[in-house]
C-alpha cells in the first residue's frame, strides 16, 4: 500500500486546497458559495465529495477546471498553482477533465471520434494514431461494439463509460466526476460503479468525485468529504478503510453499514440546516 | 441534386429499393394515395355540376377539372416556353438562396460569436428584416440595372434574414458543456469554432435553409408576377401563370400553380437530402 503511493506520486495528481473563499456578486448582491474550504487529496486518491444540494460542490469543482474564478485562496496540483491571489482564474487543462452530469459528449461525432477527439486537438498525434488508440481504449472498457455509434445511438450509461474513455486517453492527473450517475437508475448505477472501480483499479487516476449518493461515496471512495451547507467548507472526513478491488459484497458488511451512519449523520444534519433556510428564503 | 447526393455514400441504391417496397406496403402510403385520388374526384364533380345538373357548384365550379387540366398539362409540356419556365424560375431560386447561404451563414455566425460584431450589426439587421421582401421590390427596380438582377435581389432578401436568424439563433444555443469540454481537451479557438461552433449550429443552419427555400419560392414568383418578367428576361413560372391569366386560360394557370408545388417539393427535399448528408448523426432522430 505505502509503496503503491509513492508510485502514485511520481505520475502526480496531488490536489491541495487553500483557503477558498468563492464570493459570487451578481448585481451587487454577495452570495458566499464556498467559505475558507481546505482540503488535500492525495495523489491517486478517490475523493467523494457529499454535501447538500446548492453548497457550492459544483464550485470548487468549476474552480479547480478553470470554468470560474475563485476570490481568495489557491488550488494547488501537484507544486503548480492552479489558481491564487495572482491568477484568480485557472487555464484549462487536459491534465483536469470533467465528466459532467448530463455528459457532454459532442452528438455530431461518433463514439470514437469523440474519444479521439483531446489527443488530435491537442496535436500530440495524428489522427490515425488517436483512432488507433482510441480504439484500443474503447476495447479494454469493453467498448469496442459502439465505437462507430453516435451518442444519440447509446444509453446515457454507456455514454457516461464512453465520456470517461474520452478524458482518460488525455492521461489526466486528476479526473473531476459533477454527479456523473444522478439520474440513473440503481441498476445502471451499480454498473458504472463497477466499470469506474475498473478504470481506477487499471490507472489510479485521481478521482474528485461529486455527489449525493452515500452508498455511491463510501463504495467508490477513499475518503469521503462531507461538505457544510451554503456557504460551502469542510465538515467532516471520513476514511474509508475498505480494500481494493471492492465488489458488491461489501455493501452488505457490517463496515459498509456504520460507515454509511458515520457519514449521514453529518450530512442530515447539514440537509436539515440547508431545508431550513431555503424555507427562510421563501418566507 | 438528391441523386448526386445519395450516390457518394454506399450502398444507396439498396436503401431507396427498400424504402419504396417498403412504401407500397404501408398502410400509410395507400392512405394518402386514396386521399388524393378522392380529393380529385370530388374536383371533378365539383366542375362538372354545371353540365350535369344546370346549376354551377359554388366557388369550385368555377375551377376547371383535374381532366382539362390534365389535359392542358399534355399540351403545355410539349411547349419549350414551360420549360424555360421551369429553367428561369429554378435559376432565380438558385441564385437568390445561395447568395443568401454564402453571405448568411458566416454573417450570423460572425453575430453570434464575437459581441462587438453583434454590438455593431444587430440593430440594423432588426431593422431591415421585419420588412417583407415584396416590399423591396419598387426600390430594387430603380437600384438595379436589370429586372433579373433586382429579382436576384429580392429573392436573396427573402432567405437571407430567415437564415441568419436561425444561424445566429442555433450557435448562442451550443450548449456550454461542449465549450468548456472542448477547451479543457485543449480545443483551441480555431478548433472551438470549427469543430464545436460549426457542426453545433448545422441543425439550425439547415432549418434555416428549409424555411428560407419555401421563402424564396414565394418570393420569386411575386417578384416575376410584378416585374412582368417577360419583356426583359425570361418569364419564370410567375410569369407564366400570369400570362395564362391574362390569356384566359385557367387550366394553364392551375397547371403553374402545380408546376411551382411540385418545383418547391423539389426543392425542399434536396435541402433535406444535403441535411442528411452534412448531418449523420441527425438521421437517427
Amino acid at each position: 500500500m505505502q509503496k503503491e503511493e509513492t508510485a502514485r506520486d511520481a505520475a502526480g495528481g496531488r490536489l491541495s486546497i487553500r483557503n477558498v473563499t468563492k464570493i459570487y456578486d451578481p448585481e451587487g448582491v454577495n452570495v458566499m458559495a464556498v467559505d475558507d474550504c481546505s482540503m488535500d487529496i492525495a495523489a491517486g486518491e478517490v475523493c467523494m465529495i457529499v454535501g447538500p444540494s446548492g453548497c457550492g460542490k459544483t464550485t470548487l469543482l468549476n474552480a479547480i477546471a478553470g470554468f470560474h474564478s475563485i476570490t481568495t485562496g489557491e488550488i494547488y496540483l501537484d507544486d503548480q498553482l492552479l489558481c491564487g491571489p495572482s491568477k484568480p482564474q485557472a487555464s484549462m487543462g487536459a491534465d483536469r477533465i470533467v465528466v459532467f452530469q448530463h455528459g457532454a459528449l459532442f452528438p455530431w461525432k461518433t463514439l470514437l471520434e469523440n474519444v479521439a477527439y483531446g489527443p488530435i486537438v491537442q496535436g500530440s498525434m495524428t489522427k490515425e494514431q488517436a483512432h488507433a488508440l482510441g480504439k484500443v481504449m474503447l476495447e479494454e472498457a469493453g467498448l469496442s461494439d459502439v465505437a462507430d455509434k453516435y451518442p444519440g445511438e447509446v444509453s446515457s450509461g454507456m455514454a457516461r463509460r464512453v465520456e470517461i474513455v474520452r478524458a482518460l486517453i488525455n492521461s489526466p492527473k486528476v479526473l473531476l466526476l459533477d454527479e456523473p450517475y444522478r439520474a440513473m437508475d440503481a441498476l445502471t448505477k451499480s454498473i458504472m460503479h463497477e466499470s469506474l472501480l475498473e478504470v481506477y483499479d487499471r490507472t489510479k487516476v485521481t478521482i474528485f468525485f461529486i455527489t449525493h449518493d452515500l452508498e455511491e461515496a463510501i463504495f467508490l471512495g477513499d475518503r469521503v468529504y462531507v461538505m457544510t451547507t451554503r456557504p460551502c467548507k469542510l465538515k467532516k472526513v471520513v476514511d474509508v478503510n475498505i480494500p481494493r478491488p471492492r465488489d458488491y459484497k461489501i455493501l452488505s458488511s457490517e463496515q459498509f453499514r456504520l460507515l454509511v451512519e458515520e457519514a449521514k449523520e453529518a450530512v442530515h444534519e447539514e440537509a436539515l440546516k440547508a431545508f431550513q433556510a431555503g424555507e427562510r428564503e421563501l418566507a | 441534386m438528391t441523386e448526386m447526393v445519395q450516390s457518394g455514400h454506399d450502398g444507396p441504391v439498396v436503401v431507396r429499393r427498400s424504402r419504396l417496397k417498403k412504401a407500397l406496403s404501408n398502410v400509410k402510403f395507400w392512405r394518402g394515395l386514396i386521399a388524393i385520388c378522392v380529393f380529385l374526384g370530388l374536383w371533378e364533380i365539383g366542375s362538372r355540376w354545371e353540365s350535369w345538373f344546370g346549376v354551377a357548384f359554388p366557388y369550385v365550379g368555377l375551377i376547371p377539372a383535374p381532366s382539362a387540366v390534365g389535359l392542358a398539362a399534355t399540351e403545355v409540356v410539349t411547349k419549350i416556353g414551360y420549360w424555360t419556365s421551369w429553367v428561369d424560375s429554378f435559376k432565380r431560386v438558385f441564385v437568390g438562396f445561395m447568395a443568401a447561404m454564402i453571405l448568411g451563414i458566416p454573417f450570423g455566425l460572425a453575430l453570434a460569436v464575437n459581441k462587438y460584431f453583434r454590438g455593431i450589426f444587430f440593430p440594423p439587421f432588426e431593422i431591415l428584416r421585419p420588412i417583407p421582401p415584396l416590399a423591396w421590390v419598387p426600390a430594387s427596380l430603380i437600384f438595379w440595372p436589370t429586372n433579373e438582377m433586382s429579382i436576384a435581389f429580392v429573392t436573396f432578401l427573402g432567405a437571407f434574414f430567415t437564415i441568419v436568424i436561425n444561424v445566429l439563433g442555433g450557435a448562442r444555443a451550443i450548449d456550454v458543456r461542449y465549450l468548456r469540454a472542448a477547451q479543457s481537451m485543449g480545443a483551441t479557438q480555431w478548433d472551438l469554432f470549427y469543430k464545436i461552433i460549426l457542426p453545433g449550429t448545422l441543425p439550425s443552419i439547415f432549418t434555416g435553409a428549409a424555411v428560407g427555400m419555401g421563402i424564396t419560392w414565394e418570393v420569386v414568383l411575386a417578384a416575376e408576377m410584378i416585374s412582368g418578367g417577360g419583356t426583359q428576361a425570361g418569364g419564370g413560372l410567375g410569369f407564366f401563370i400570369w400570362n395564362s391569366f391574362m390569356g384566359g386560360s385557367l387550366e394553364q394557370v392551375v397547371v403553374g400553380m402545380i408546376s411551382i408545388g411540385i418545383a418547391g417539393y423539389l426543392s425542399s427535399s434536396a435541402v433535406r437530402a444535403l441535411g442528411d448528408y452534412f448531418m449523420p448523426w441527425r438521421r437517427l432522430f
